[in-house]
């Protein structure tokens, strides 16, 4: 890692992104990050609009779009009826003419109303068109699992979106991530989107004040280590991080693998990685069943199955709705101890099958 | 037939005429095409409803745009596009509109203001807001006409979306072309009301009732609903009256639909209907509507033998154009 003072913004590899980058960098909460995100964007791209519930005179429930209303008005911050699938439709619409809509969807559940505008239409129709047309478009979510808003509040729906051709799919876990991937978002010409975990909306992170992005489709090495590989995104990053440290102080060394996005998927840092420890440990807080985790040990299999000393391991939530009372949340939800069990028996530290 | 409320040239009638019978032999031709096996899967003709697409794109400028459906040909030919790029692409040739991707229920063709054909039955009804904002939002005063039937009528996004363009005073006119029928289902078993026009007053805009085998005062209601649109006063729900006088598509072989309920709506044949009034009131030569229609006969036979000559795409080509050109688009990279 180039480290602090270096004339480099962003390195994709290395010890975190922490304090890399010229200018101040201010601790900030990663709502405030994609806040300057969107303020930056809509700065320099008159074409920007953000549409979505309660985000103007409010400015989101998460303040994501706080001060964008009396920054640039009305007319590109506006608050919608409650009606998500027309939301997505007129960004649809919007990125067909040239303009780069930021759809908020208040809580990321909601995709279920949405995916027909989505998947048929946002993902499909430059294909569709032979190519000729574009879809800019940007669909934002918070993933609300872990504070007991239950079953309809709580899901994590990323793999809906990877398995649908055409779309970008954006999960970061750090604010400077947030920042950068969300400038990404909206400069790219294809339809993304962008899941936020609502638990890191409030967590500090170092944020320098220049306009850097962060790229697509490229992961970063959260934490080296030469034992394990550990691969997840968004709050899978910190439970893996957090495992890290317990494992550490047995004399396990874990590496830490943020994909930021999961498509198109970095395979090959993740392959780098499994060549060096041999072993594979994938997180998510998605059911388990056709999981962005399965996806991630069939793609290692595909490829690098020589690498493997032992068969990977799938940390993931529990194939159930997700209950409201905490001790049955907390049984569904993946938690460190899952990571660090998992960890133990890819090393055959502990019986298979427990 | 209605009287043109606005000066029109007899060469603006003939236009008229001329695209309603380009829609009318592309149709024809189309599902011969479709029974010889050059086209796949299915196409859904307009034959019956010339004068909706017809009538409303003449209210239209060039700079104007249109969403369409599965039954999109119509809207596509009276918007302007190429008859040879059409039937190219419904054919699946390399010089269709799109490459061959998209086939007949797909076609777009942004420089002609075609958002594109929507297979989704309503769609595009909020992308028609969408756009309509957008194109606001970037200074121009384009507006956008989107083609739903009456099956859309029935739609969760329908609503949705007139009451988000009610909401922003987007500038779109919503066109529900009432054919009477979905596949078998009559619009009395399906809809709540008789005119779906009148659910615009749910949403607080003008609803419209037209003749839609009446190119006139299609052309006559939209022109208004544009002007108010294009002045930023909102959006106008137009509900034509009309029927498809053919089968829901060329692949579907069962019509439950009375015979003498197609009877007499053949006996109003928007086309026919057209060519009476342009003889009588207009006083147009009888021998120069039959000019007309084979000029338009023989565009569709040019696209035909130009769609056949298209080479047909390359399978590698199946891989391209997912995705917009990007820094993180390199090949073999997908995931």
């Amino acid at each position: 890692m180039s480290g602090v003072g270096s004339t480099e913004p962003h390195k994709s590899a290395g010890a975190g992104s922490a304090g890399a980058g010229v200018g101040a960098v201010r601790e900030l909460t990663m709502s405030e990050a994609l806040n300057e995100a969107l303020h930056e964007e809509m700065e320099r791209d008159p074409t920007v609009f953000v549409v979505g519930e309660d985000i103007a005179a409010m400015g989101g429930l998460f303040q994501v779009t706080s001060g964008l209303l009396d920054r640039f008005g009305p007319q590109r911050v506006i608050d919608a009826p409650i009606s998500e699938a027309a939301q997505a439709g007129a960004g649809v619409g919007a990125a067909l003419v040239g303009c780069r809509p930021v759809v908020e969807l208040q809580i990321a559940d909601f995709v279920s109303l949405v995916m027909d505008q989505v998947v048929n239409h946002a993902g499909k129709w430059r294909y569709m068109s032979g190519g000729r047309v574009t879809v800019p478009f940007v669909l934002r979510g918070a993933v609300s699992s872990g504070i007991g808003m239950a079953a309809q509040h709580s899901q994590t729906l990323e793999a809906w979106f990877v398995h649908a051709p055409g779309l970008v799919v954006i999960m970061p876990s750090t604010p400077y991530d947030a920042k950068g991937l969300l400038k990404s978002a909206i400069r790219d010409d294809n339809p993304v989107v962008f899941l936020e975990k609502r638990l890191l909306y409030s967590r500090r992170g170092p944020v320098p004040d220049t306009d850097y992005v962060v790229p697509i489709g490229v992961a970063e090495i959260k934490q080296e280590g030469s034992h394990v590989t550990f691969v997840s995104y968004a709050q899978g990053v910190h439970l893996g991080l957090q495992a890290a440290r317990q494992l550490a102080r047995e004399g396990i060394e874990v590496e830490v693998v943020d994909l930021r996005t999961l498509k198109p998927l970095d395979i090959q840092t993740v392959v780098a990685s499994v060549s060096k420890t041999g072993h594979l440990v994938v997180a998510t807080e998605a059911a388990r069943a056709g999981s962005m985790a399965s996806e991630l040990v069939a793609r290692v299999c595909d490829v690098a199955f020589d690498a493997l000393r032992a068969a990977p391991v799938r940390v993931t939530a529990k194939d159930t709705p997700m209950p409201y009372a905490a001790p049955l949340e907390r049984a569904v939800l993946p938690q460190v101890e899952d990571v660090v069990d998992a960890v133990n028996q890819v090393l055959g530290r502990v019986p298979v099958g427990r | 037939m209605a009287s043109p409320t606005t000066t029109t040239s007899v060469q603006q009638l003939e236009h008229l005429l001329l695209r309603m019978w380009q829609i009318r032999w592309f149709e024809l031709r189309a599902m011969e095409l479709f029974e010889e096996k050059l086209i796949r899967g299915s196409v859904h003709p307009y034959i019956g409803m010339e004068a909706i697409a017809v009538g409303a794109c003449a209210a239209l400028r060039e700079d104007d745009y249109i969403t369409s459906t599965h039954r999109g040909h119509g809207h596509c030919v009276a918007k302007g596009l190429e008859l040879k790029l059409m039937m190219a692409e419904i054919i699946g040739r390399e010089d269709g509109y799109c490459r061959g991707r998209g086939g007949s229920m797909h076609i777009t063709a942004m420089d002609r203001g075609m958002l594109g054909a929507d297979a989704i039955v309503a769609g595009s009804s909020a992308i028609a807001v969408g756009a309509g904002h957008g194109l606001r939002l970037q200074g121009r005063d384009s507006v956008v006409v989107c083609f739903f039937g009456d099956g859309a009528s029935n739609q969760g996004i329908l609503h949705e979306a007139c009451n988000l363009a009610a909401v922003l005073a987007a500038p779109v006119v919503y066109v529900c072309e009432n054919n009477e029928w979905a596949i078998s289902t009559p619009v009395t078993a399906s809809t709540s009301v008789s005119n779906i026009a009148d659910r615009a007053a749910g949403y607080g805009f003008p609803g419209v009732i037209v003749d839609g085998n009446d190119v006139l005062a299609m052309r006559d209601v939209a022109a208004e609903a544009v002007a108010r649109a294009r002045a930023g006063e909102g959006p106008t729900l137009i509900e034509a009256k009309s029927y498809r006088i053919t089968p829901h598509s060329a692949a579907t072989k069962t019509d439950l639909r009375p015979p003498e309920e197609l009877d007499a709506w053949r006996a109003r044949d928007p086309i026919l209907r057209f060519s009476r009034y342009l003889t009588g009131e207009a006083g147009v030569e009888p021998a120069r509507l039959e000019e007309i229609e084979e000029q338009a006969r023989r565009d569709v036979e040019e696209a035909v033998e130009f769609a056949k000559a298209s080479p047909r795409p390359e399978p590698e080509a199946a891989l391209e154009d997912v995705y917009a050109p990007a820094d993180w688009l390199t090949p073999g990279r997908l995931a």
